[in-house]
């Protein structure tokens, strides 16, 4: 990727971007007010992401995607609707797209790619092109959730700065790669071997901006779990998820999935730039997630793995129900991979709860389906919450646990219905 | 000046890029300077973090914004982005 390019075509961006704000009319209040309703969580039973996000929220598909909920069109920033969560695989169109610098890379040909694959922990250095990692390394093909640390982070009360995401910053696929650990053990891993270090061909828009670089465990890079993948749902990556390749980290938030993967380092020293020492990081122990050892130099810790969670697709807060008809509901849950054990549903402000029947099982990492349908005989409100918990005992927060980056939203819905 | 913003304009037609233009920023004193954002990003991310900061939060942010990602801002603009950005997207009442 020639860097120079990508930086010189983000000037003219910012130039374009001057020059036409004046030439084009604001648009209109019908038209505000209709895109206001674009992405709004109150509708879902959850605090309600701020009015200037609501407001400036508008459909706009990416070259190759379906129509997505518009955050920031620079770096793109794109939120999968509700409606794509009613089946347990996100369709690729519909696949939320999230960069950190505005130096997107240009599409890459196949043909063109490799992945450097080296560090001072390495056996060596070497390069695999796509049609190399294909035919010597062994496909696996997994079901996983790609979760935004900082999915639902426009429902924090109080509101904190930062992409103002509703529900949709997430997706489920099936994706098919190889193993990173087959790829490292070909290339050799050193005993001192501390972290797997990370690098996609995104880029930024300034010299002096951090790049965005990740690394993981070395333990954790070594799982079997963790893919290079190429496919997603039976097709080549969108270009906006990854196109050739992206790092797959089941369990782990999207902050580790590195699309466009460039280079692999496996390293004796832990990786400090911006966004593993500052960027993406929670307050020590609020949280029951895994810890990531060679991190933890600062009062804080980096975010490991999701939390808990469930998303009621069915209902809509204020939504009518006539008398005698069940009160469906229906939605998907997902965990850090111990697997979904429960969702449980209540039908009057968590008083009583009632299993929901849970859907096919697509694998740990995936999203479950649940569903149950309440019988209605009285008038009156209703307040619909499901809670999901995992097999390892963990389940959903009543009261929001907040953070100052924002993320692990994982609060109850609690959506208003009206039996009349 | 005028034709070369044209081709590029016609250039970026139909991409994500050609879309930013149509994020308009509140008039207002200051608003030259807070358009500086525009260099490394859309301007959207400005109405999409309000109202919530209060003049404290946007300098903050905006510091963040030079003294990590570099931005090419100079230190003498900083308080007249965040009065801007306080004024037209920032928690209303907070000063």
């Amino acid at each position: 990727m020639d860097k120079s390019y990508v930086r010189g075509v983000t000037r003219r961006h910012f130039m374009a971007g001057v020059a036409g704000a004046g030439a084009l009319a604001a648009l209109s209040p019908a038209s505000r007010a209709l895109a206001g309703q674009l992405g709004g969580t109150g509708v879902l039973g959850l605090a309600e992401i701020p009015d200037g996000t609501l407001a400036e929220a508008v459909m706009y598909a990416l070259p190759g995607k379906a129509p997505l909920i518009k955050k920031t069109y620079r770096p793109p920033n794109f939120e999968t609707p509700i409606e794509y969560f009613r089946t347990p695989i996100t369709p690729n169109k519909a696949f939320f797209v999230r960069y950190h610098l505005a130096g997107v890379p240009q599409p890459i040909k196949a043909a063109g790619w490799s992945l450097a694959v080296g560090g001072d922990a390495a056996g060596g250095e070497a390069k695999f092109t796509l049609a190399q990692l294909k035919k010597d390394f062994k496909l696996v093909e997994l079901t996983a959730v790609c979760q935004c640390s900082g999915n639902r982070r426009g429902l924090f009360e109080p509101h904190v700065p930062g992409v103002e995401w509703g529900v949709g910053a997430m997706g489920n696929a099936v994706w098919r790669g190889v193993r990173l650990k087959d790829v490292l053990s070909k290339v050799g891993v050193k005993a001192g071997a501390l972290e797997v270090i990370f690098n996609g061909a995104d880029t930024p828009p300034l010299e002096k901006t951090p790049d965005f670089v990740k690394s993981l465990p070395v333990d954790v890079a070594m799982s079997e779990d963790v893919l290079i993948a190429f496919d997603m749902n039976g097709q080549p990556l969108p270009h906006w998820n990854g196109f050739p390749a992206r790092l797959i980290v089941p369990g782990w938030t999207g902050t580790y999935w590195i699309k466009q993967l460039a280079s692999v380092r496996v390293s004796t020293t832990p990786e400090k730039n911006f966004w593993m020492s500052t960027a993406y990081r929670l307050p020590r122990g609020k949280f029951n997630t895994p810890t990531f050892s060679s991190q933890l130099y600062s009062p804080n810790e980096p975010i490991t793995t999701m939390v808990v969670n469930s998303l009621v697709t069915s209902l809509r807060n204020g939504e009518r129900i006539q008398r005698g008809k069940p009160i469906e509901v229906r939605g998907l849950a997902w965990d850090r991979g111990n697997g979904i054990a429960k969702v449980e549903v209540s039908t009057d402000a968590g008083a009583h709860w009632a299993a929901a029947k849970l859907g096919k099982d697509l694998g740990r990492y995936s999203f479950r389906e649940f569903a149950l349908s309440v019988p209605t005989r009285e008038d009156g409100g209703r307040v619909v919450m499901a809670r999901a918990t995992s097999k390892s005992g963990e389940t959903q927060v009543e009261q929001l646990i907040h953070n100052p980056a924002g993320y692990h939203h994982n609060v109850i819905q609690r959506i208003y219905v009206e039996v009349v | 000046m005028r034709i070369v913003i044209a081709v590029i304009a016609a250039a970026l037609a139909g991409s994500a890029a050609s879309q930013e233009s149509k994020v308009r920023l509140a008039d207002g004193p200051g608003k030259d300077k807070a358009m500086q954002c525009g260099s490394c990003h859309s301007l959207d991310y400005i109405p999409m973090n309000s109202r919530f900061l209060d003049k404290a939060g946007w300098t903050a942010t905006t510091n963040k914004m030079i003294n990590v990602f570099g931005a090419p801002i100079q230190k003498s603009d900083v308080d007249a982005i965040a009065d801007y950005l306080a004024q037209h997207y920032g928690k209303p009442g907070a000063k």
